[in-house]
């Protein structure tokens, strides 16, 4: 019996491993991972072409308090609106900012004139320091000077400190916690998804190239079930520990290779720093800055040693693993049960409607990590993988944990328990639109 | 024991219809089965039944005189009617594959598997896919794994649709061979020609009933009706037998001179007593039992059950 499944793993696994796109994912995965993440810094650093603002400002007050930067240039006008206007309809500037005479009184009548849709970063950069001003002008009206609100302003970032059971106190890094969740949890949405439908392909093919006849005369249809759905578990096993592998080889290459890759470039504290002077002319600002700047990248690296990686990945591989077997004997009964790929899609839905579920709730369960709905959705068996992976940088419970384990391990022979029955019947139906009706004909039988 | 297989009073529902009905069959050690019958009998379910790929709601199965259990699978070797290959499979490696699920040894397998596909012409075809097989080579490669791991039991769902007619040629000479070797081989089929080549015993199955059993000449035998054609020489035309009653002339034409007439004994006379009936007439060239066919009989059987 056995030795029969171990044949099939190995052709399931084999089969799969020596076909180009896998390996062209397993190497490509961790280059792609790794492009993701630094893309946007990237992306961030292209400056787009420069957006130029007209300012007609009719109180005189405001006009010199624009300052370029953000691609955005502003042009002071002493003309009045009309000619402005004018002059953004020969597309001199991409937009006219207008100030009139009672916008102190009624901020409601400020405008901003444009022909085509306006570029929110200079919209919102604009009413940031007309806030700002208005507010210096209402405090300076009451007899409070600029100077006392410059030394009152103040960057809070709070240290949150947990305290164990056993007294002990350990800083908590939500931020970092909360990055780690989401990305471990899209990752095993994402191998439930992308491997669960493999095993449907997989059996879709074995009904429909008509091979199926053939081998279960030779096994059982429940050995040949799970011969599948556990050589597609090691293929998804393998390529996330070569993935593990490849990236821990690439981070250490690149920091070998660029040793402040993961610190500060003198340039960009440099670009901060001057910045800061530039604006607020104060150097124990300065040195604030720096000291803010280095804590918290100091902050990030502490707090990435100070999650225990072990944990970390082995808890991944057993809700990877748990999630997947719940779900691949589903997707293997939808395979059996259909007869071409198209007829999946009504018995796909509820199937993957509770892994939609878990990651839109998933973005809740990062806010409040410890609250009741993290605890259900960790703890019922179709959610649990995806949120157990996204509580569990934030620190879980041992009871919870074990709860939901516990539970996605009766929920997978469930599952698999009902696959099997649906499996048997449905391999062997050809040319007939299977219902939900026939499908609990085949539960109870 | 004589019998490979039985069957004994084996029933089978599917949700809203019966699929066999009490059927009893008995497959003779070494002989070549029939199970024959129109399209939805139950022949497939039988045949899935005895596969062991689904079970029966009443009765048994018998292999060998033991009650068939999952062990047996590796005796018997089967090629379902509607039978496929993993098309992006390599030849070898697919055929290998299978042959490990019936039990077989990976090396004393590519061994063998080489002989097969260098009898067969296939062995260019080892490291390709399946895919890149013409649809008779295929069929090849089919054959071969059902029977690589040399069973006690062969069984063959339709095993002449699709083939042509030179690979049903070298099937029918594998079969006879497979026979000869000691195996057992039941198949189903439409196709009453080959039953009558190959087949030493039948069953019949309509509307998931076993109407009609046994030895194909027995049967026919059974189904003859005293009918005989004889040819007599020296006549003008036509010609009568003086005791109309009990020798009743059903037809009768004239063939390069001879004249051929089809007669039917009633009233318990013999065959002796028509010829000397006839040696009275004329001459007589030939004289040969009219024996139904078996697509006659086949029938005959299924409509007279209607």
């Amino acid at each position: 019996m056995f030795k029969k499944i171990f044949i099939i793993i190995k052709r399931e696994f084999l089969s799969r491993v020596r076909k180009k796109s896998f390996i062209v994912m397993t190497i490509l995965g961790p280059i792609l991972f790794a492009a993701l993440i630094t893309l946007p810094v990237i992306i961030a650093r292209l400056s787009d072409s420069e957006y130029s603002v007209a300012v007609v400002d009719d109180t005189g007050l405001f006009y010199d308090r624009f300052e370029d930067g953000n691609d955005v240039v502003f042009t002071h006008l002493p003309v009045n609106l009309n000619d402005a206007l004018e002059l953004l309809h020969r597309e001199k500037f991409n937009a006219v900012l207008h100030i009139p005479e009672v916008a102190f009184e009624s901020p409601a009548t400020l405008r901003i004139f444009t022909t085509k849709a306006v570029n929110i970063k200079a919209k919102i950069h604009v009413e940031n320091v007309l806030k700002h001003e208005f507010e210096s002008l209402k405090l300076g009206a009451r007899g409070i000077d600029k100077d006392v609100l410059r030394a009152i302003e103040t960057n809070i970032s709070i240290q949150a400190v947990r305290i164990l059971k056993d007294g002990m106190e350990q800083t908590d890094y939500p931020e970092v916690s909360m990055a780690l969740g989401i990305i471990s949890g899209l990752l095993i949405y994402l191998f439930i998804f992308l491997f669960g439908s493999q095993v449907l392909r997989g059996v879709l093919e074995e009904k429909t190239s008509r091979i199926i006849e053939v081998i279960i005369s030779s096994v059982k249809p429940f050995q040949l079930m799970m011969g599948k759905i556990v050589g597609v578990a090691l293929v998804g096993l393998t390529q996330f520990l070569i993935w593990v592998f490849l990236t821990l080889l690439l981070v250490f290459v690149v920091r070998t290779a660029v040793p402040d890759m993961f610190q500060f470039t003198p340039d960009e504290q440099v670009h901060i720093t001057s910045a800061q002077m530039l604006d607020t002319g104060r150097l124990e600002e300065h040195m604030d800055t720096i000291q803010y700047h280095d804590t918290t990248a100091g902050q990030v690296l502490e707090s990435l040693s100070a999650i225990n990686w072990y944990v970390m990945i082995f808890s991944f591989i057993f809700f990877f693993l748990g999630g997947y077997f719940l779900y691949a004997a589903l997707f293997a009964a939808i395979g059996s049960a259909v007869d071409n790929e198209a007829d999946t899609q009504q018995f796909m839905l509820p199937v993957t409607i509770p892994l939609i579920f878990a990651i839109i709730f998933g973005q809740m369960v990062m806010v409040n990590p410890a609250g009741s709905v993290a605890f259900w959705l960790s703890i019922i068996p179709l959610t649990s993988p995806v949120i157990m992976m996204i509580r569990i940088p934030f620190g879980v419970p041992f009871f919870d944990l074990y709860l939901s384990a516990f539970l996605l391990i009766a929920g997978f022979l469930f599952t698999t328990w009902l696959a099997a029955k649906i499996y048997r019947t449905g391999i062997l139906m050809y040319g007939k639109k299977v219902s939900y009706k026939d499908i609990w004909k085949w539960i109870k039988y | 024991m004589n019998n490979l297989i039985q069957v004994n009073s084996v029933t089978k529902d599917f949700t809203g219809h019966r699929a066999l009905d009490d059927v009893t069959i008995r497959v003779p050690k070494q002989s070549i089965y029939g199970l024959l019958g129109p399209n939805g009998a139950g022949k497939t379910t039988l045949i899935r039944i005895i596969n062991q790929i689904i079970g029966p709601d009443k009765g048994e199965i018998l292999f060998n005189g033991e009650k068939i259990r999952p062990h047996h699978v590796e005796k018997i070797g089967y090629l379902p009617e509607e039978r496929g290959l993993y098309k992006k499979m390599k030849v070898g490696e697919q055929a290998l594959y299978l042959a490990q699920l019936k039990g077989l040894q990976y090396y004393q397998t590519k061994k063998l598997l080489k002989e097969w596909f260098e009898k067969f012409d296939l062995l260019n075809w080892w490291d390709k896919k399946a895919e890149t097989l013409s649809k008779g080579m295929q069929q090849k490669l089919q054959f071969i794994i059902t029977v690589l791991h040399n069973p006690e039991l062969l069984i063959f769902d339709e095993p002449f649709s699709g083939f042509d007619p030179i690979n049903v040629n070298i099937l029918k000479d594998e079969i006879f061979k497979l026979k000869e070797q000691g195996a057992t081989i039941i198949f189903s089929t439409h196709d009453m020609g080959s039953v009558e080549e190959l087949c030493d015993e039948i069953a019949l199955i309509n509307k998931s009933k076993k109407v009609l059993e046994g030895n194909v000449r027995k049967i026919k035998k059974e189904h003859a009706k005293q009918i005989f054609r004889v040819e007599m020489a020296g006549l003008s035309s036509s010609f009568e037998i003086p005791n109309k009653n009990d020798f009743e002339i059903i037809e009768q034409s004239t063939k390069d001179g001879l004249i051929e007439a089809v007669i039917r004994i009633n009233n318990d006379k013999t065959t002796n007593d028509l010829l000397e009936a006839l040696i009275e007439v004329g001459n007589i060239v030939s004289f040969n039992e009219v024996i139904p066919s078996m697509n006659e009989i086949f029938i005959k059987t299924v409509l007279e059950k209607q």
